[in-house]
């Protein structure tokens, strides 16, 4: 593999990690769903190079999954469901932009410490692709904590999917039924979060989830 | 011979898709049993073929008796569901279209377990867990109660994360494999990933071991991941709650067992008993002082489950013949004596109007036969002779006080507490002054004391063979 094939894959995969970041500290549900569906675009992108460095061209199904899915339909629907519950303007309370992204940081640097060691066996580029994944993963779970809204808490799930896809796809040769799986697997998440997300509009009048906290708290004190 | 295995997936996939079109309740249900009866006579045939060991299946002694296990108890429970299902249908808290859902989702979950469980192939056994997960998410929401909603999202919620993480462990495990055993199928297939183990990278496979922990052990429910559980149990269909504990956290625990297995093969990685039994007891403290708090009756047996297992995690954390087999035995006795609480525990909700422990007393005069069942079965959980959960805690405490005298002594205040608190919680609803409805009830015993007879003919007499039988699954546990 010519040093310009590693550079362009690093330059995709971190362009995830950055995309990541910019995600924690989105307070519009709008922005949030624009910056997730250009971070499933730079995803496709880095699979099919994957695809194409590795001479591998089924990951390219992977690739066109990503990018028509996650790049448009996802961010497209939860758009119009954010449209009809009139929560589009809404601006969520995110936990302090400063200290959200320094344990952001924090993360990054974990996962680089954690998978950088690693030597034996494991090509640089597996390596190094899945220090950017497992960073991705992370803020992804970063994001979900922080997030109150079902909407925005989806798209860290999602978010935390896409780290998962590039890590698989940058392991060389790891059998199509993963894949396969993954990509079914986030049809099904999605079609469950959608049930999820209308039902807690249709009790609560809000996707607010801090509304369930407060049931919760109602029912405990009654008791 | 593959067909069987083939059977144990197909039987339910195809019960599945019917079940989604038929929209007679008494239809449904019985057409439930069925496939559920059919699934355990395949599971039964597996004892009787060859064994099979490709990059995809494999069956040996360790996931045939908990084939059977799951496969009976999915039998048992459909029973139960059929009547209790009936009952929440006439109060209407179920309608027709929710219940053609709920008995596909059923063998939908059933079709997932098996697949865990039988798969050789690391990528399958992580589907297997994930489906069976999304299905009872499902579940668990059906009632579309504010509190089955909340619970069906933290579950969900956690759920997912935790198979993410677990996926993410399987991807490391594959990074790690495919050096040393080649690209595509065979570096994924667990038997390989078995025999390889020693030459593996011992830091990239620890790393993985951390990631399938945590996401394993979310699954099985071990503090502190387990905030989902007792949401879950108490707010879906009890048939359910019966299934999520006897089973789902039992295939957990098998997916991170089988990763042990592999991380014991190579000297320098972590030490994984270590964790396991840190982890367990844990757990086994930890749910132990919360069922002191609990008001809902589900609920104080959703944290029971929490504590069976860190029981079973410290026991298999342990190793070592003796502690593996008081692991599997507890494994078998919890997976007998929780569904048949539960199944008690439905009736009982139905009968009273609710969940709330206050609100149910006296047991014991108005409904004797349920209170019978419950007494006993809480008799089991809290590992009084002579049930067969007081032989596998006797042999897992005698066995740690011979070689970690402190551990034990955790241990045995862990279940200690664990056992007062069950006790002070179950005086008043079995004994207290009555209260409620006394009104007949419409229940199906059978599966209930089935249950509680063959735990109690496993603490009086374990056959020769199922000793025999568990001997070498604790060897090839090491």
């Amino acid at each position: 593999m010519t040093s310009l094939q590693f550079d362009i894959a690093h330059l995709l995969a971190g362009g995830m990690l950055v995309l990541s970041l910019l995600l924690l500290y989105q307070d519009r549900i709008l922005a949030t769903l624009n910056v997730f569906a250009l971070q499933a675009i730079v995803l496709s992108l880095a699979v099919a190079w994957q695809a194409y460095v590795q001479g591998a061209m089924h990951l390219m199904v992977t690739a066109v999954i990503a990018l028509v899915v996650k790049g448009f339909v996802i961010p497209g629907a939860l758009n119009r469901i954010v449209y009809r519950l009139g929560i589009h303007r809404e601006i969520e309370q995110v936990i302090g932009a400063g200290p959200t992204m320094l344990t952001g940081l924090g993360l990054i640097a974990l996962s680089i410490l954690l998978v950088m060691p690693v030597k034996v066996g494991v090509t640089a580029l597996a390596r190094e692709d899945l220090a950017f994944a497992l960073a991705v993963i992370l803020l992804g779970l970063l994001m979900m904590i922080t997030r109150r809204n079902a909407v925005t808490q989806i798209v860290g799930f999602m978010s935390l999917e896409n780290g998962l896809i590039l890590a698989a796809t940058g392991a060389k040769g790891m059998p199509l039924v993963v894949e396969i799986s993954v990509a079914f697997s986030i049809l099904i998440a999605f079609s469950v979060f959608g049930i999820f997300v209308f039902r807690i509009r249709e009790r609560f009048d809000t996707v607010d989830l801090g509304a369930l906290d407060r049931f919760r708290r109602e029912r405990s004190t009654l008791q | 011979m593959m067909s069987p295995v083939l059977f144990l997936l197909l039987i339910p996939v195809a019960a599945t898709l019917l079940l989604g079109f038929i929209a007679h309740y008494r239809i449904g249900a019985l057409l439930n049993v069925l496939a559920s009866g059919a699934t355990l006579a395949t599971a039964i045939a597996l004892l009787f073929t060859e064994r099979v060991r490709t990059d995809v299946f494999i069956i040996d002694d360790f996931n045939i008796y908990l084939v059977i296990l799951t496969a009976f108890v999915g039998f048992t429970t459909s029973i139960f569901s059929a009547t209790y299902i009936g009952h929440e249908l006439e109060v209407g808290k179920l309608t027709p279209v929710f219940l053609r859902f709920y008995h596909a989702l059923y063998q939908a979950m059933m079709a997932a377990m098996n697949l865990a469980l039988v798969s050789n192939n690391v990528g399958l056994l992580w589907v297997g867990v994930e489906v069976a997960t999304l299905s009872t998410v499902m579940m668990v929401g059906v009632y579309r109660t504010p509190e089955a909603i909340e619970a069906a999202w933290k579950y969900f919620i956690l759920g997912s994360v935790g198979i993410a993480l677990a996926f993410f462990g399987t991807i490391l495990i594959y990074l790690v494999a495919q050096p040393v055993i080649g690209e595509g199928l065979p570096a994924m297939a667990w038997d390989m990933l078995l025999r390889n183990g020693a030459r593996f990278d011992a830091k990239l496979l620890s790393l993985a071991f951390v990631f399938l922990l945590v996401g394993y052990g979310t699954k099985i429910g071990l503090a502190p991941f387990h905030a989902w559980l007792p949401d879950a149990h108490a707010e879906g269909p009890t048939p359910i709650s019966a299934v999520l504990s006897g089973l789902l956290l039992n295939v957990a625990l098998y997916a991170l067992l089988r990763f042990k297995m592999v991380l014991a093969t190579h000297p320098d990685t972590l030490n994984v008993g270590m964790i396991m039994i840190s982890l367990g007891l844990i757990s086994l403290v930890f749910s132990g002082f919360m069922l002191y708090r609990r008001r809902d009756i589900k609920r104080l047996f959703a944290y029971s489950s929490i504590e069976h297992m860190g029981i079973m995690t410290f026991a298999f954390g342990m190793g070592g013949p003796l502690a593996n087999f008081a692991g599997l035995l507890h494994m078998t006795m919890h997976s007998l004596v929780k569904p048949a609480i539960f199944f008690a525990v439905g009736h009982i909700a139905q009968v009273k109007g609710t969940q709330r422990i206050s609100q149910i007393r006296g047991l014991s005069v108005t409904h004797p036969v349920l209170a019978v069942g419950l007494a006993l079965g809480v008799i089991a959980i809290a590992g009084l002779p002579p049930f067969g959960m007081f032989l596998s805690e006797f042999m897992l405490v005698s066995s740690s006080f011979a070689r970690q005298p402190l551990l034990a002594l955790i241990l045995v205040a862990g279940l200690l507490i664990a056992f007062g608190a069950l006790m002070l919680r179950m005086q008043d609803v079995l004994f207290g002054e009555p209260s409620g409805p006394a009104g007949g009830v419409k229940a199906s015993y059978i599966p209930l004391f089935v249950h509680l007879t063959l735990a109690l003919m496993a603490g009086l007499w374990l056959p020769e063979p199922m000793v025999r039988w568990f001997r070498a699954v604790a060897a090839q546990l090491g």
